[in-house]
């Protein structure tokens, strides 16, 4: 057993929080630190920097971009550039279909997209969730149909995040509806100006727009768009989700977010008021037992795949989120409903909306309900 | 960082769980109960064998007569006797009262005492005087040790067991003694003063070998609760078919998991032994931890057991009981809380890895 960081690991922190705090645009991390909305193009402007200096696409086998690092190297590099306001590449490329890809894709798939995904020339977003399979995503009913060497698509997908910038969209659809459920399914790339789709954003609680509806009326795929092999779309899925799942726990978003609130408090008085630094000695505790079951499951994957306790760190990581979250409406107390005047501070008219939109965390990326599944049947066998 | 355990610990654990396995419940369900039905309350036999392997001398200096083991090793030893539930009190009278005595005694009396207590032929116990009238109220083993380590504000004494010792069963089937301090037949501890480093170092090192011993408690009523689910029969199925249950069999394991983590990575900080107030900082955070989770777990595991799990005869509502006592000992949660809140404001974020 080991503590600290060698010195090797203790430069390579040090290196990545020289970068990601030199070299990505000051506004940005502005804007993140003051919990706001960032645009398409600051999304965009991030990833190429990253991209460009070897940063952006680290968990990719090597040849595509990926870094020959330690898992620990990798967790460091994630939590400096939370700490530091980075914005991460864009999960949809870096950690959702570029793996896939690179996993699945035929060598002239992987050509084709994986550069652009990395670099954000190619935006993708998520076709997986429909209006009738939600946790329940095997049941989805987009269906695919052979016509010559073509797909042609027909259904509707929903919660398509950040669906209204993209440019492609990895779609999941029914190919055999003869078949189990699961086995019918197969993943196509397309783009989303294709004729025959059409998008209706959907405004969230909070005012803002990251979610969509997604329509497809006879869109025409090429056969070659499909990855891997026909019907083989639930094993994509799965492995695709199983990232998603380490992915979603920003740990080091919610300290660094938590310390924020914290000198909020400080400013207020109110640190020395037992029940509300009780609050933040809680949090903290519970954010570092997180951080640290992080590291044990860093350090207990194997062949890239997802520890199965990396179901904890979806579960724990979004609820803490959202008690960091409902902590600075407390302190925001009776303003927290003044959202849309100029006369309160931007944390306490912020407070409310990010609460509010922040109840997503324990939905999205498998609910944890569907995490609670996972622990039960595959690592207590119940 | 890394958790795991090297070769040597898992030799060692693996010689701890063969010593103690005669009270583990799938090997002898009535073997606990018997042992702690009658005085001392542990199995002096049980003792003197981990006197024999080493264990009771493994976080001391072999010049004092121990084995030169660390943290790590005392972590590996605990958590086996939490997972079985073992009477026999280690970290009250071995991790502690023996810590204080190689914390701050003299040559002589850590060649005696430590020594002692390593071979099994001294029994050691830990008495906190409170007050003015000198009573230390809940002294584990204080009945059973032949000598007590006397920590009265700020100093400690050695002294023999008051004549009138009498021992009183505890709430977890352990056995402790209420005791009043004696000035007359007391000696310094070492040169004797101000002994506060001692002490806080001592006591964060013993709540870091409880909360070991109580993450072996709670990963054993995990496993009896998720056993009992896929064999007990209701309505014609077995109960994991309910996930009304089975969620609430998923929130112990997120509970269990993250107190592990936490746990082990204050016994890294307490390895690397270089830091008092890293070192006490940690053991609080592993001890607040900890307390919450086995306050969640002991609960639901007697719950998904039904009313077996409130009876005698059966083992896992023992394990609450041990844990309930585990969450207080040494400090409780909100001791815990009331520490961490005094550096609240001393850090931004905190950064497990440069602990």
């Amino acid at each position: 057993m080991r503590l600290r960081l060698t010195e090797q690991e203790a430069a390579f922190r040090e290196e990545m929080r020289t970068f990601f705090t030199t070299k990505i645009p000051q506004h940005v991390r502005d804007d993140i630190a003051a919990g706001r909305h960032i645009t398409k193009d600051d999304y965009v402007t991030c990833m190429r920097v990253m991209n460009e200096a070897g940063l952006a696409v680290p968990n990719w086998p090597v040849e595509w971009g990926g870094r020959d690092w330690t898992p620990l190297e990798k967790h460091l590099w994630h939590e400096e550039m939370q700490l530091a306001c980075v914005p991460p590449p864009l999960a949809f490329n870096a950690s959702m279909i570029g793996p896939v890809i690179a996993h699945f894709g035929s060598q002239e798939m992987k050509e084709r997209f994986l550069p652009a995904t990395a670099n954000l020339d190619i935006w993708w977003c998520q076709g997986f969730s429909e209006p009738n399979a939600g946790s329940d995503l095997a049941s989805l009913s987009t269906k695919a149909e052979r016509d010559g060497d073509d797909w042609v698509v027909n259904g509707q997908k929903t919660w398509t995040t950040l669906g209204q910038h993209a440019d492609w969209i990895f779609c999941l659809v029914r190919t055999d509806p003869e078949v189990k459920k699961q086995a019918g399914i197969s993943m196509l790339l397309f783009p989303m100006d294709s004729p025959g789709v059409t998008l209706r954003p959907i405004q969230m609680i909070d005012g803002g727009f990251e979610v969509n509806e997604v329509f497809f009326d006879n869109v025409r795929v090429p056969g070659e768009n499909i990855v891997g092999e026909v019907n083989q779309g639930w094993t994509q899925a799965k492995f695709l989700l199983g990232n998603e799942r380490v992915g979603v726990a920003p740990v080091a978003a919610t300290k660094r977010v938590l310390a924020t609130v914290k000198d909020i408090a400080r400013d207020q008085g109110r640190l020395s008021d037992p029940l509300i630094s009780s609050r933040f000695v809680e949090l903290e505790n519970e954010l570092l037992a997180l951080e640290l079951t992080a590291l044990r499951v860093v350090a207990n994957s194997s062949d890239g795949k997802p520890h199965p306790a990396s179901s904890i760190l979806k579960l724990k990581g979004s609820e803490l989120q959202q008690a960091v979250s409902e902590l600075q409406v407390d302190l925001a107390g009776e303003l927290s409903l003044a959202t849309g005047s100029d006369a309160v501070p931007d944390w306490a008219a912020l407070a409310t909306p990010t609460y509010l939109n922040l109840r997503k965390a324990s939905i999205y990326g498998g609910s944890n309900e569907i995490q609670r599944q996972i622990i039960a049947g595959t690592i207590l066998g119940l | 960082m890394d958790f795991t355990l090297d070769e040597d610990q898992l030799a060692l654990r693996d010689a701890a769980r063969s010593l103690l396995k005669g009270y583990d419940p799938n090997v002898d369900s009535e073997r606990r109960r018997t042992v702690t039905g009658a005085d001392p309350g542990y199995d002096t036999g049980v003792w003197s064998r981990l006197a024999d392997a080493g264990l009771l001398g493994l976080p001391f200096s072999e010049d004092d007569g121990g084995v030169g083991a660390g943290p790590a090793e005392v972590a590996v030893v605990a958590e086996e006797i939490g997972r079985v539930l073992a009477p026999e009190p280690y970290v009250a009278c071995v991790v502690l009262a023996g810590g204080l005595v190689a914390a701050a005694g003299s040559p002589e009396q850590r060649a005696e005492l430590i020594g002692g207590l390593a071979a099994g032929e001294h029994l050691l116990a830990y008495a906190r005087a409170q007050g003015e009238d000198g009573v230390a109220d809940v002294v584990i083993q204080g009945a059973a040790a032949d000598t007590i380590v006397w920590h009265v504000g700020n100093e400690l004494f050695v002294a023999p067991r008051p004549a009138d010792a009498a021992a009183y069963p505890t709430s977890d089937g352990g056995r402790a003694a209420r005791l009043v301090f004696d000035r007359s037949t007391a000696a310094p501890l070492g040169a004797g003063g101000d002994a506060s480093a001692a002490i806080t170092r001592a006591r964060s090192l013993a709540q870091i070998a409880a909360c070991h011993e109580a993450l072996g408690a709670m990963d054993t009523a995990l496993r009896m609760t998720t056993a009992y689910l896929t064999t007990r029969q209701q309505f014609g199925v077995t109960l994991n078919r309910f996930q009304a249950l089975t969620f609430r069999a998923a929130d112990m394991y997120t509970d269990l998991e993250l107190t592990r983590s936490l746990v082990t990575w204050a016994t890294l900080v307490a390895d690397e032994g270089d830091d008092p107030a890293a070192l006490a900082d940690a053991a609080a955070r592993a001890k607040l931890q900890t307390a919450r989770a086995s306050r969640r777990i002991g609960q639901e595991a007697i719950q998904l057991h039904g009313g077996i799990g409130v009876t005698a005869e059966y083992s896992v509502g023992w394990f609450t009981a041990r844990l309930t006592a585990l969450a207080r000992w040494l400090g409780d949660a909100d001791e815990q809380v009331h520490t961490l809140t005094d550096s609240l404001g001393d850090h931004t974020v905190l950064d497990p890895l440069s602990a």
